[in-house]
């Protein structure tokens, strides 16, 4: 089961979980992951130590999903 | 942030020279005036030691001021959200940067600039050779995360686009390592250390 986070003050929320082959649930993630980027959140798929990939399509095959606020210099 | 170049090697070589220029033109007059006063009388000897004082005073308040950038925030007031930021964090990271973590507050990553330490609102980048680092102000846009969820938005956006996480972050502090880590708290000296080890080139 995939999941889709969002990083936020709870600790981290989880927005929606999916199974690759049950369409109905990715069609409700996709719906949660689209709303979360128009809000501003930035999604990031974490490819083990070292390596991450932003992302702006949900990637159905993906364990796990997370989103974050953008970043800015102090 | 259109307007900043992207960070490149030349570019950090370039900030370091520079801040090492800067670092001189604001004590070496210091330094010069010393030695003069003492060369053409003695008797000035106390206004001498309070010039090299100062001298030696300005790249400390610059070190300390890069220190800062990796000093903890005020912690949560949610237990339970500090908890689950915390476990989610361990999840991006090995067993040995989760262990030095624990310990030091600082999450270590290898990038191909150097070795980065994380903290909650700012990183360290150790250059390779371990010698010279440069600490930048950075920090995730909501001021109401848990610590560790600060600490995993930074770290996830290093990862990202390690480039273009140096071009967002400002620049706090360019110098030598051993000045940093005199104005670093004691409990995050250890993860300096194992920086400078993972700068170096392997022999």
């Amino acid at each position: 089961m995939s999941r889709l986070i969002r990083m936020d003050q709870t600790g981290h929320t989880t927005l929606a979980q999916w199974n690759a082959e049950d369409a109905a649930s990715v069609q409700a993630a996709v719906e949660a992951f689209r709303a979360e980027l128009d809000q501003g959140y930035f999604a990031v798929v974490s490819e083990g130590e070292g390596h991450a990939e932003q992302v702006r399509e949900l990637p159905v095959d993906a364990p796990l999903v997370i989103l974050r606020r953008p970043i800015a210099g102090g | 942030m259109y307007w900043r170049p992207r960070v490149s090697e030349i570019s950090l070589a370039r900030a370091g020279w520079l801040w090492t220029l800067n670092t001189a033109a604001h004590t070496v007059p210091f330094l010069a005036a010393a030695g003069l006063l003492i060369a053409f009388s003695p008797v000035t000897l106390p206004v001498a030691l309070a010039a090299v004082a100062q001298a030696w005073i300005i790249p400390e308040l610059y070190a300390a001021r890069g220190a800062n950038v990796v000093r903890p925030r005020a912690p949560s007031k949610r237990p339970a959200a500090e908890q689950g930021a915390l476990g989610l964090l361990g999840d991006l990271l090995g067993h040995d940067p989760r262990e030095l973590h624990a310990r030091t507050g600082l999450v270590l990553e290898k990038g191909a600039f150097g070795a980065w330490l994380v903290g909650e609102a700012g990183a360290i980048l150790v250059r390779p050779r371990g010698r010279r680092v440069h600490c930048y102000c950075v920090k995730a846009t909501d001021p109401n995360l848990p610590s560790g969820d600060r600490v995993a938005h930074l770290l996830l956006a290093l990862r990202t686009d390690e480039s273009g996480f140096a071009t967002v972050a400002n620049l706090a502090f360019s110098g030598a390592g051993w000045r940093l880590r005199r104005r670093l708290p004691k409990r995050m000296r250890p993860a300096l250390e194992r920086a400078v080890e993972a700068a170096r080139p392997r022999a």
